[in-house]
């Protein structure tokens, strides 16, 4: 090909062009994303999960996750009956990132529930913050302006659901975002998109077309610790009463 | 083995450190030391005048260390003054800057300042040298002395101390507040919070006082005022009191109703909070200095007993109320909001929120009260009268 300093200068613009597109990876699906026409929460079906982890591998993979820490967890819960008294096993090792040892014991009852920040709608960390750091968003998204924040921990302790820590290298507080740069690009969160049964399915609870926010409305859903009252959006569909 | 029984993952590492325990410590001496001289300002209790002073130091002394521990233990220590510039207001934690600066501003260095300006326009004219220049510089250019302008002064004075003991209040019943009001941790949501954790800081504050007053007169060589020493132990008995039937009405109200927690922190107190719990705070640290200063209270013993009384009653007060915050701040964190296991507090050395830092901090404030006290003597008998006249003053 013969190619001449003015064709060169020619395709130099468009060739910048289709390198910046290459870097910003895939298209946007929602490129004209409208912050108030949404409000954001997930569905958990504990049915469908099978403790496989990937939601959780996905999710450190996603956003650089600290080792040790967890935006995202799974826990499997474990009842049996001895001698007439119901006793209660849970456990989450390595936050069940790597799946559960099998278990086959016969009449227990198992279930595993994957847990991740309930983007409440009062939500407790948000009032506590001394800076308003941390904020919901207009969508109903829960985040943490890491520019800001003092590194307190006072949000740490405000959640009941114990999905905050501190990340141990920036020194502030670090929570799942629903993987706001996913979403607020027309993409679903990265556990829901690597669930491999549609245990977690992102739910839009202003679009009244979508399908998640249908279930919503004509099944019969569960939050953790209603008590608290924090207006939480991650919504269980078979939750056990035993469930913290 | 770090945890028992289930925790959410990230709650296995505790986040708030033993710097977060000597912050209500320290503020708590704060508001008990200022209650204390207040009893003598405002309700006239003259037996306890010899620690007014002294009391209003302590408190000084105390609350310039107070931010410390939370600057410290800030992930972030260079964006605090954010929570100035920036407040959220609908935190409790966004008071502490306005709550701290108005009660150390418009309250205790106003108290002292007008408590001391004639003491430091005198020594402003009787000393040399570099003491002469603080002196000069610490009277802010006011050296009117006159009776009239120290009437001023005493009214003035103690229309601040009024305004103080609301303050003293507001400051640990906010600190109180923190804890209290996170309804997510069952073993600190408690309206009793704030009022526990004034009466606790009564009692810190009278004990620490008590406590400075003896020494420090034991170690200038002078007689301590008995009548003095028995009105701060008699008060110091009555905080105690109140302070333990509130925690034991908290206990009780506890027990009695037995939420969802109770099993989960009813375990905790038997086993991990056993010993700083049951043992040091409610035995040693509570019921123990009550039967000393009872005893002092209901038989007729002599001066030698009673000092001695007092002393071991005041050191195992201060040993009890730092428990309790430990207790509280500690204890907060050694449970699972699953309420289905336990995690451990491991405290480090040297690090950045360690121990040695945390014994620096606790330290920090008698260096600071050294340094207050040879400034500003709040002693009696060494009051600058007779050289002040000589100066021609007045």
């Amino acid at each position: 090909m013969n190619l001449t300093r003015r064709h060169f200068l020619v395709l130099l613009p468009a060739a910048a062009l289709a390198w910046e597109s290459i870097l910003a990876g895939t298209p946007e699906a929602a490129p004209n994303y409208q912050i108030s026409e949404h409000w954001w929460g997930m569905l958990v079906d504990i049915e469908k999960c099978i403790g496989c982890g990937n939601c959780v591998r996905a999710c450190a993979r996603e956003n650089n996750v600290p080792e040790g820490y967890y935006r995202t967890w799974v826990e499997r819960y474990r009842i049996k009956e001895v001698n007439g008294v119901e006793t209660l096993e849970v456990d989450s090792p390595d936050g069940g990132m790597h799946g559960f040892p099998s278990s086959d014991e016969p009449g227990v009852k198992q279930f595993f529930v994957p847990k991740m920040c309930n983007h409440c709608a009062d939500s407790p960390c948000t009032q506590v913050c001394p800076v308003g750091a941390t904020f919901i968003s207009p969508d109903g998204v829960v985040l943490v302006d890491e520019k800001y924040c003092l590194g307190c921990r006072y949000c740490v302790q405000a959640c009941p659901y114990g999905c905050r820590f501190l990340h141990p290298q920036k020194n502030v507080a670090q929570k799942c975002t629903l993987c706001y740069h996913r979403i607020s690009k027309g993409l679903t969160t990265a556990c829901c998109e690597n669930c491999p049964t549609g245990a977690r399915q992102l739910a839009d609870l202003k679009d009244p077309k979508d399908p998640i926010h249908e279930y919503l409305r004509t099944h019969s859903v569960q939050v953790l610790k209603p008590h608290m009252a924090t207006g939480a959006k991650l919504f269980y569909h078979n939750l056990d009463g035993a469930v913290r | 083995m770090p945890t028992d029984g289930f925790m959410y993952p990230n709650e296995i590492e505790l986040q708030w450190s033993v710097l977060i325990v000597l912050y209500p410590f320290l503020t708590g001496l704060v508001a008990g030391a200022f209650i204390l001289a207040s009893l003598e300002r405002v309700f006239r209790v003259d037996a306890v005048k010899p620690t007014y002073r002294l009391a209003l130091l302590t408190a000084l002394a105390f609350l310039l260390v107070a931010p410390l521990p939370l600057q410290l233990h800030l992930g972030h220590p260079e964006r605090s003054l954010e929570m100035y510039l920036t407040p959220h207001r609908s935190s409790a934690m966004a008071m502490f800057g306005f709550v701290y600066l108005w009660y150390l501003m418009a309250v205790l260095v106003m108290e002292i300042w007008l408590d001391y300006r004639r003491d430091i326009v005198l020594l402003s004219q009787t000393t040399t040298g570099v003491k002469r220049l603080i002196y000069r510089v610490l009277t802010l250019g006011s050296s009117n002395i006159s009776d009239g302008a120290l009437a001023v002064d005493n009214r003035v004075g103690w229309i601040i101390t009024v305004i103080g003991i609301p303050s003293a209040f507001l400051l640990h019943g906010y600190v109180g507040f923190i804890f209290g009001s996170i309804k997510a941790n069952p073993w600190w949501s408690t309206p009793l919070m704030p009022v526990v954790f004034i009466f606790s800081a009564m009692v810190s504050g009278i004990a620490m006082v008590l406590l400075l007053y003896m020494g420090l007169n034991r170690l200038r060589g002078k007689p301590i005022d008995m009548r003095c020493v028995d009105t701060v132990a008699k008060y110091l008995f009555y905080a105690f009191i109140i302070d333990f039937s509130l925690e034991m009405l908290d206990l009780i109200h506890r027990i009695y109703e037995s939420d969802e927690s109770f099993r989960s922190l009813d375990f905790m107190v038997h086993s991990r909070l056993f010993l700083s719990q049951v043992v040091i705070q409610i035995f040693l640290g509570t019921v123990a200095p009550i039967l000393l200063l009872g005893l002092t209270q209901v038989s007729r013993l002599s001066e030698i007993a009673r000092k001695r009384i007092y002393a071991l009653a005041g050191c195992l007060t201060m040993m009890g109320i730092f428990a309790m915050r430990w207790n509280v701040v500690i204890g907060g964190q050694l449970f699972s909001k699953s309420f289905l296991g336990y995690t451990t507090y491991k405290m480090g050395f040297a690090t950045r929120e360690g121990l040695l830092p945390a014994v620096v901090l606790t330290v920090l404030p008698f260096i600071i009260l050294f340094v207050l006290v040879k400034l500003l003597p709040p002693w009696a008998d060494e009051k600058t009268e007779p050289i002040a006249r000589s100066a021609g003053v007045h």
